[in-house]
């Protein structure tokens, strides 16, 4: 995937996008959390697409700002950020080089999107903790510390722990 | 097309989510223990997520400088195009729980219907909002059940809520003038066609909390659609735009 027009290609900046990370969630790089949707360059000015992840993620301001400042650092004098809203992220768009990360963080990773999201009342995932691997786990909350998570117990361990849920 | 019914159109559902969330903010720091304080904030967060995606296309919309920011802190009560229900007050967690249940319900399925809309920008919005949704529609279900079929305190807590709160449903399935001449040339959602699966929804939650459904023929209140509000959303505009009122064009 690599798109040249003079020295902008679309590699290059993935390469720099590599190293923008969600503020709330360090580990991850824009692109592990597939919400970079597309990096145009066909004209001067590339524009990168990307979309949020809930609609009120208040990071999204902040993942916008770092992706410029970023080109900018990088040579880039001039940067398009587009976002789009559809079709909607799901947490099946993030890279399981980013799930991995997350678990290393102590995050459990979401599971596949078709398992487990619908309208099933009282229905608890079996999540697995991120410290002990165990699958003995309760949820305490379906909200978490941001949007995205929801807040689990490990039995086993006792350690209480975010799950990055699924969306 | 008549652009004013359009644009009306876009800050009805705006508003309705905006004041909701505002509400159900209005929580933060006094939920009834730290993890549904923290639930209840996370809601407030995703609906007024999606009244900012709301208001960014009414202020294309309506032009004239018009801003996300003009739209939710410069306009009048009489301007506010907001269901009542939403604006009700907190109440206890029982009347919080019952407001969210009632107005998830029916929100995923007018946004469910406006997937399908012809207005791409709109249908986008529907569908981004509409994992939100779900997730709330869920979690105030399990709330429902949980006090309703609780002890006898909590179910008595929510006979009341709903019956407060039923007379303010009956608007969500009127349609507005702005509604109904866009409903014409197929531009708005008919909310008369969602009022027996809303119905059919809220008895099997209801059946299953114990709680009994209303008898039909209960006097309906109306007029938000049309920016005829209860006296509760005056004040809310006053803490919600108090700042922009005071200090106008403040920023951050």
């Amino acid at each position: 995937m690599v798109a040249t027009t003079g020295n902008i290609s679309v590699s290059h900046i993935r390469e720099i996008l590599e190293s923008v990370t969600d503020p709330e969630v360090p580990v991850l790089s824009v692109l592990d959390l597939g919400i970079v949707r597309d990096i145009k360059v066909n004209g001067p000015v590339p524009e990168i697409v990307i979309t949020p992840t809930y609609t009120g993620c208040p990071a999204m301001d902040m993942i916008r700002m770092n992706i410029r400042m970023a080109l900018l650092q990088h040579g880039y004098k001039e940067v398009n950020i587009t976002t789009v809203l559809s079709p909607a992220w799901t947490t099946d768009w993030m890279s399981e080089a980013g799930k991995e990360k997350l678990r290393a963080y102590g995050i459990a990773p979401p599971h596949p999107k078709q398992q487990v999201c619908d309208m099933r009342l009282f229905d608890e995932e079996a999540v697995q903790c991120p410290h002990c691997q165990s699958y003995q786990t309760r949820r305490i909350s379906e909200f978490g510390s941001t949007a995205c998570k929801a807040l689990y117990q490990c039995n086993n361990c006792q350690e209480p722990f975010d799950y990055f849920k699924c969306h | 097309m008549d652009n004013r019914n359009f644009s009306d159109y876009i800050l009805h559902l705006a508003d309705n989510v905006l004041i909701l969330g505002q509400r159900n903010s209005e929580w933060c720091g006094h939920g009834p223990v730290l993890e549904q304080d923290i639930a209840i904030t996370n809601i407030s967060l995703d609906l007024i997520g999606q009244a900012r995606s709301l208001y960014q296309y009414a202020a294309e919309l309506v032009g004239n400088g018009a801003t996300e920011d003009t739209l939710a802190y410069l306009r009048d009560a009489r301007q506010f195009k907001n269901c009542l229900l939403v604006e009700q007050p907190n109440g206890d967690w029982a009347h919080t729980i019952t407001r969210q249940f009632l107005f998830s319900v029916y929100q995923r399925l007018l946004y469910t219907k406006l997937l399908q809309h012809s207005d791409s920008r709109l249908a986008a919005i529907a569908e981004k909002s509409l994992k939100e949704v779900t997730y709330h529609v869920r979690w105030s279900s399990e709330w429902v059940i949980r006090l309703g079929d609780g002890t006898a305190e909590s179910n008595e807590r929510m006979c009341k809520a709903v019956e407060t709160l039923w007379p303010y449903t009956g608007e969500l399935f009127l349609p507005s003038s702005y509604e109904a001449a866009l409903g014409k040339e197929g531009l708005a959602v008919n909310v008369s066609s969602l009022q027996a699966d809303w119905e059919q929804q809220v008895r099997e939650i209801f059946s299953e909390a114990t709680l009994p459904y209303p008898p039909s023929g209960i006097w309906m209140q109306r007029g938000g659609k049309e920016g005829i509000h209860t006296e509760h959303l005056g004040y809310i505009l006053a803490e919600m735009q108090f700042m922009q009122r005071a200090y106008p064009g403040l920023e951050w």
